[in-house]
Formats: C-alpha cells, sequence, structure tokens
C-alpha cells in the first residue's frame, strides 16, 4: 500500500500558511495606506514639549513650559480659555483635540542640537507624540525640524530667529510662528532712519553661529539700503563672556553705532561691555554715539539691567501690547503664575493653539493632512494681529514690534516699551527672497 | 597706539580674574596635592555671594498705589527697600549702591566656610586617590554646586552694578599725553586683584603660619616629623584659596553679569595658566595669567584675525602648547611636581 506524501492536516497547515503569506503585503499595504507615526488610537493624545530645561536658556524654556502647560489646560476645558476666546477660529471646543484628551511629554534640549534630537527622539518613539515643539536656538530648531521630517511628524517651532529655519533648511513638517532676522531688520530700519538719519557708520559684533549670521545680513543690508556704512563685521565666539577685547576697537574704528547681534547671556554681557566702555555717552562724527540689539528679550534685557535704557531692537510680542488676544493671554499666564509671560511663552502658546485649531480643521492627526490645514492659514486674536501661515516657507507673516529699552521703570517686568507695531507687509519678502534661498521644503512625510 | 595700549589694559584685566583663581588652584594643589576642578566653582560662588547681598539690601516691603496698575490691572504694589525706610532714602541708597564692595565682607568668611566644609567634607577623602579620581570628584562636585545655584538664582545673568561713584570710564590716555579711555570698574580691579595677589605672597613669606606652609609645600614628610600638624595648616589654606576665588568672583559681577555657568567658562583656561605657569608654582601662576590675559587680548585685535583668522579662539592653547614644548615645566615650574 503506498502512501501518499501529503496527509490531509499537512496540506491544510500549508494552505493556511500560504494564504497568510500572500495576504501579508496587503495587509501592511492597507495598513501604510492609512497611518502615520503615532497616530492616537486611544483617548487621548500625546504632544512632546522640547525645550531647554538646563542649559544657557533654561529660563527661556521654563516660561515656554509654563506656557504650554496653559495652552494644554485651555484645549483641555480648563482655565479661562485664555486666548482661545480670542482665537479667529472656533473649531477648539476645549474638549481636548478631535475629542481626545491632550497629554504631554517634556524633553530637556540642554540647548545643544544632539542633546534636543535625541530627546525629540525618545518623545516621538517611546512616549508615541505626534507633535513635537520647542527650542530655543536656531540650532536646535533646525536640527529638531530636520528630525521630526524624517520621523514623520509635525513640528511646531518656538523661539528660533534664524532666517535659515524657514530659508535654506525649511522643511515641508516644521512650521514657524516667531519672527526672524529679516524681519527685525525691516522693522527697525525705518525707525533707526527717523532716529538716527541716513548718514551713520555701523559696526557689527555678531555671535558665530547660524542665527548671528542671518541676522548680521539682514540688518547689515537693511541699513546700507538707507545709506548707513557698514565699518566693520566681527565675528564672536558663542562661548565669550567677556567682549571688552572686542569693544575696545570699536572705539577709534570711527563707527558711531554699534549693532550687536548677540542673544542671550553674549546679549547680555556685549551690551553691559559696551556701556562700560562709556560708548553711550561717546560723540563721534558730530553724533551721539548708539547701540542697537537688533533681538531683544525682556528676560534678557532684565540681566542687562538699567544698560538696557534708551536702546532700540525688535521683539515678536510683548505684554503690554492691549488688543484682546495678548490681554487675554497676560491676564490668563499672569494669574497662574504671578508674572506676566515672555515673548518665548508667548509664540509656543500660540503653536500649540494653532497645532490643535489646524488637527481640528483637517479632521485629522495626520501631518500631511495638517499641514494643509495651516498652509496659507489666516488667521486673528493671537496678539500679533492678522497673520498668515504661508504655504511656500511655513512662515508666519504678521506685525512687529520695535522697541526701547524703558528710562523709567515701573516693576522688573516694565522693562520694554514698544515704540512702533510695524504691519505684516513690511517686513513680508518673497519667497525666492536670496537670503531664504538654497533650500527646499520638499513634500510632507506622514511617516510609517 | 591706542588700540594697542587698550589691550594691554584689557589683558591685564582678564590677566587679574585668570591670576586670582589660577593662584588659589596652585595653593590647593600645592598643598594638598589635589587637582581641583570645582575651583571655578567657588569663583562663582563668590560672585552670588554679591548677588545674594544685593537682593538681601533689596529686602522690601510693599505699598499699594491706586494710582498706578500693574500688569493685571491691579493696583501696583510700590517696593520701598527696609534699607531705605530704615536709614532714610539718601544713606539707604548709597548702602544698596555699594553692595558689591560691601559683599567682600560677606564674602570672606562664607568662602572660608565653603572651602572647609568642601575639604572636610569630601576632598579629604581623595588625598590618596589617583588625580584621575580627584578630578572627576571635584568636577561633579562642580556641576552639582551650579545646578543648585542655578536652582536657586536661574540660568539668566544678573545684573550687579558697580556703585555710581566707580562706574563710568577715566581718561587713562591722559597720564600718558594720549587720549582714550577705560573703565574705571575694571581699573579697580587690576589694582584690587594686585592686592590680593601681594596679601598672598606677604602672608607665606612674612608669617610664621606662611614659612611653615611653604615648608609642607617643598618636604611635607619631615614638617610633619618635626610634630607640626601640616594637614591642618593646608586645609586652612584650602579655605584661604576659597576665600581667593571667591573675592574674584565678587569684584567681578560688575564686568560681567554672573551666571550659574560664570566658573566653568574659566575653569579651563584657569587650569591652562596653572599649567603654563608650572604646575605648583605661585610666582608661575600669576606670571601666566597675566601674560595669557594679554595675548588673548591681542589675538581679539581684527588686524590679527585678519592674519590669522579664529585666533582669537585657540592663542591661549596654542601658547601653551609651545610653552609646554619648549619648558614641559612650564615657565617656573619645579622638578618632581607631578611628575613619578
Amino acid at each position: 500500500m503506498s502512501k501518499s506524501a501529503f496527509s490531509r492536516r499537512g496540506v491544510l497547515k500549508s494552505g493556511a500558511l500560504a494564504g497568510t503569506g500572500l495576504a501579508l503585503p496587503t495587509i501592511f499595504t492597507a495598513s501604510s495606506a492609512a497611518a502615520f507615526t503615532n497616530d492616537p488610537t486611544g483617548s487621548s493624545v500625546t504632544l512632546g514639549f522640547n525645550v531647554p530645561q538646563t542649559g544657557p536658556y533654561a529660563d527661556e524654556g521654563a516660561d515656554e513650559l509654563r506656557a504650554y502647560k496653559l495652552a494644554v489646560e485651555h484645549l483641555n476645558g480648563g482655565g479661562d480659555g485664555g486666548m482661545m476666546n480670542t482665537f479667529s477660529s472656533k473649531a477648539l471646543q476645549g474638549n481636548g483635540i478631535l475629542g481626545k484628551e491632550v497629554k504631554y511629554v517634556t524633553g530637556d534640549t540642554q540647548t545643544k542640537s544632539d542633546a534636543a534630537r535625541a530627546s525629540a527622539k525618545s518623545m516621538i518613539e517611546k512616549d508615541g507624540a505626534v507633535m513635537i515643539t520647542g527650542g530655543s536656538s536656531s540650532g536646535v530648531a533646525i536640527a529638531v525640524q530636520g528630525l521630526c521630517q524624517e520621523a514623520g511628524v509635525i513640528f511646531m517651532a518656538g523661539l528660533t530667529h534664524s532666517n535659515d529655519t524657514t530659508g535654506k533648511d525649511k522643511k515641508a513638517n516644521g512650521f514657524r510662528h516667531f519672527f526672524n532676522g529679516y524681519m527685525s531688520a525691516a522693522a527697525l530700519a525705518p525707525v533707526l532712519k527717523n532716529l538716527y538719519g541716513t548718514d551713520r557708520n555701523a559696526y557689527h559684533l555678531t555671535a558665530d553661529y547660524t542665527w548671528g549670521w542671518t541676522q548680521e545680513e539682514s540688518i547689515a543690508a537693511a541699513t546700507e539700503a538707507m545709506g548707513w556704512t557698514t565699518v566693520n563685521k566681527v565675528r564672536t565666539p558663542l562661548a565669550s563672556t567677556d567682549f571688552s577685547s572686542y569693544i575696545a576697537p570699536v572705539l577709534n574704528s570711527g563707527a558711531d553705532v554699534l549693532v550687536l547681534n548677540h542673544y542671550g547671556g553674549n546679549m547680555v554681557n556685549s551690551l553691559t561691555n559696551a556701556v562700560q566702555f562709556g560708548l553711550r555717552e561717546k560723540v563721534v562724527n558730530g553724533k551721539n554715539f548708539e547701540i542697537v540689539v537688533p533681538l531683544y528679550s525682556r528676560l534678557m534685557a532684565k540681566g542687562a539691567g538699567a544698560n538696557v535704557k534708551g536702546i532700540h531692537g525688535s521683539t515678536n510680542w510683548h505684554w503690554s501690547l492691549q488688543d484682546e488676544g495678548s490681554q487675554a493671554f497676560v491676564r490668563s499666564f499672569g494669574t497662574k503664575y504671578g508674572f506676566p509671560p515672555s515673548q518665548a511663552a508667548h509664540t509656543v502658546y500660540c503653536q500649540t493653539l494653532l497645532y490643535a485649531d489646524a488637527v481640528q480643521r483637517a479632521g485629522s492627526f495626520n501631518p500631511c493632512a495638517v499641514g494643509e490645514a495651516l498652509e496659507d492659514y489666516e488667521f486673528d486674536g493671537l496678539g500679533n494681529g492678522k497673520t498668515l501661515y504661508r504655504g511656500d516657507d511655513h512662515q508666519c507673516f504678521k506685525d512687529v514690534l520695535v522697541v526701547r529699552g524703558k528710562e523709567n521703570p515701573t516693576s522688573e517686568f516694565d522693562l520694554l516699551e514698544v515704540v512702533e507695531v510695524t504691519p505684516a507687509a513690511q517686513v513680508t519678502y518673497p519667497v525666492d527672497h536670496p537670503m531664504f534661498a538654497g533650500g527646499a521644503l520638499g513634500s510632507c512625510n506622514p511617516g510609517s | 597706539m591706542d588700540a594697542i595700549l587698550l589691550q594691554i589694559l584689557n589683558g591685564l584685566d582678564k590677566g587679574s580674574a585668570y591670576a586670582l583663581i589660577a593662584l588659589g588652584l596652585t595653593l590647593i594643589f600645592g598643598t594638598l596635592g589635589v587637582v581641583n576642578f570645582a575651583h571655578g566653582a567657588l569663583f562663582m560662588i563668590g560672585a552670588f555671594c554679591a548677588v545674594t547681598l544685593q537682593r538681601v539690601l533689596n529686602f522690601s516691603y510693599e505699598d499699594v498705589d491706586e494710582s498706578q496698575k500693574d500688569f493685571l490691572g491691579n493696583a501696583l504694589k510700590v517696593k520701598t527697600p527696609y534699607v531705605e525706610a530704615w536709614f532714610g532714602p539718601e544713606f539707604g541708597g548709597a548702602i544698596i549702591d555699594w553692595a558689591v564692595p560691601l559683599a567682600i565682607l560677606f564674602a570672606i568668611p562664607i568662602m572660608i566656610a565653603v572651602g572647609f566644609i568642601m575639604e572636610r567634607g569630601l576632598i579629604k577623602h581623595f588625598y590618596s586617590r589617583p588625580h584621575a579620581d580627584q578630578i572627576l570628584v571635584t568636577f561633579g562636585l562642580a556641576i552639582a554646586l551650579q545646578e543648585v545655584i542655578k536652582y536657586f538664582y536661574g540660568a539668566n545673568p544678573i545684573q550687579t552694578p558697580s556703585p555710581e561713584a566707580l562706574s563710568g570710564v577715566a581718561n587713562v590716555g591722559a597720564l600718558i599725553g594720549m587720549d582714550f579711555v577705560y573703565p574705571v570698574w575694571r581699573i579697580v580691579y587690576f589694582f584690587f586683584s594686585v592686592v590680593i595677589i601681594g596679601a598672598i605672597f606677604s602672608f607665606l613669606q612674612f608669617t610664621t603660619f606662611g614659612m611653615v606652609v611653604r615648608a609642607g609645600m617643598a618636604d611635607r614628610e619631615t614638617v610633619g616629623l618635626l610634630g607640626i600638624n601640616i594637614n591642618r595648616r593646608f586645609t586652612i589654606m584650602f579655605g584661604i584659596a576659597a576665600a581667593v576665588a571667591g573675592l574674584a568672583g565678587v569684584m567681578y559681577t560688575p564686568i560681567n553679569s554672573p551666571n550659574y555657568h560664570m566658573g566653568m567658562d574659566f575653569l579651563v583656561l584657569s587650569f591652562v595658566v596653572v599649567v603654563v605657569g608650572g604646575m605648583g608654582s605661585l610666582p608661575g601662576a600669576v606670571l601666566a595669567g597675566f601674560m595669557l590675559g594679554i595675548l588673548e587680548s591681542f589675538a581679539s585685535m581684527n588686524e590679527i584675525k585678519s592674519i590669522i583668522p579664529g585666533i582669537d579662539q585657540i592663542i591661549i592653547y596654542v601658547v601653551a602648547i609651545i610653552i609646554l614644548l619648549t619648558r614641559p615645566r612650564g615657565l617656573m615650574g619645579r622638578k618632581g611636581v607631578m611628575e613619578e
């Protein structure tokens, strides 16, 4: 009696295996067509707040974190609702995002690109964050933006002012609400022209990294266009603490304006050193010597103390603004924490609301759908007047504030006064502007 | 010419801070044989003694001023320092204004105490351990100390101005028939460091205590055999070294607003200064401090940078390499120090 090589059981087993094998690619294809990185399937959605909690910008990071927590509270229907009440879009209902409760995880960037990337990666891979936001440095923001593009999540940039963030390093998954070096220069130049005239010799001290370079390029071009001469551009190491040896040559350079393209501790120290060397009392070419700080921060102005009095610069937002949105945010933040928010806090709060609103309007957390909802989106009520999220480079275009160090502050927070609100049209530039050339936005990446 | 003289003054100023920190480092290394990477943190703690005194002097009571509004639209709480209320606005204001020089008195006992606690509580347990262990533990201590300061004072620099009378500039150039100015407080800082350095050298040179310490630095074993408790004296020297670093920090605060990281900024450079000066050599530390300060200033000149770009960032290390290649024990190093 011959025995068949095929048993009934064997045929069934083989058939099941072959069927599963044939079906597998279809399962994966079908799944990946609908899915994207960290698609929130439960009753909550996780956002990743990646801010400097240690390092030189830890105070900015702490203020950003406060604002993020406030935004989450408002999104989940807690507190007084803050700027959700004044936001022109009424998509958000105070019941989370798409009905899912908003949760968050935090990471520490340490103001170092590698640490920031590692922290963002961990939030995406381990904590399932569907969006990453934060940063208090352009170097960090650009690095994390690149990572988010690769990972397929949205990056809502925090405090980053380099032209490159939405210029040569722009990415389809990245969006910036904060202004940039070009906008600072475009807003400041006319004010400087009115104050100091067209016949000036400017000396630049510049922090030697991406933000400093683009800030210097922008302000030098804007001031030269109105007739100023650039006497010298000197790059200073980011790690510098004593700027005396860079300030001393300014004394005999023939310059009558010093432009400090510095931020953070650099700005505090270089401005303090410049004032120590008597530059503010100096008269050159028959004109009073002037100092300009293109990017101001209230937290930094506090560090520089009385040295900021009368010195002009620009800022993205200031708590003293009287529009409804700003007042609602200041009231909400001030009541919760006991002091007014910084511009860093404002921009990250806006970014969180803007992301949540975009998801709500898109009806999906898919980064491509969210990106589409943000692109060319016009909104109002978030403290900067009418604002456009330009689709071509993912940069927000809005009014820019020119501020001056206040001569007679009434409190420890009352350090800057707004001298002019420069309309958005005046700081808008074409997408192909040479200062922003060199990179491509690419296409959005939904990930997995 | 003006530019060169200005850079010399700048260099002397930077060198003052380097020399004071390096002097303390050398004292500790010379006496206890410990490579103290927490010395920069002592400089930072000294600076924060000035910040603390400034805050203490500014403790205020609040009056509600209905005519003014705060940022939330409530009646403004106007603060008046107790010192001004007790001593009058003029004298009280002057006390607050002179917070930094007054902080010297405040900082000396605190820094000596910090030095004692640091040495008795931690570092003495590492005397017999390899230098690498000492470096690791003191570096860890430095990180811990700066995080503590950041927790209480925040990460941003804190403005600590010099007294009104000592701010502004002096026409130093007029002394030599030229016309250039230099900040008054920086001149004060230079002379202050000269006085401190002079005091330390005099103390070691002209007192019995100093003589014993110098003898101990040269031959610890023999001094011990004479029945002298050299360890106790060395502990006191640790306290003195801590006080020197602290005073350097106090007086530095009006030059650059202090932050929690300022000690680390000086630490590496100060170690280079110690190595260039010669490990264990006090005059070497002072000489190298001023020399490297001046060279660093010159390297920042545009004329120099246009010839060798980026030289301002590496000049100290280039000089260190050259000196160690030509004089392996440093400028004034003694034979047998850190040599097996």
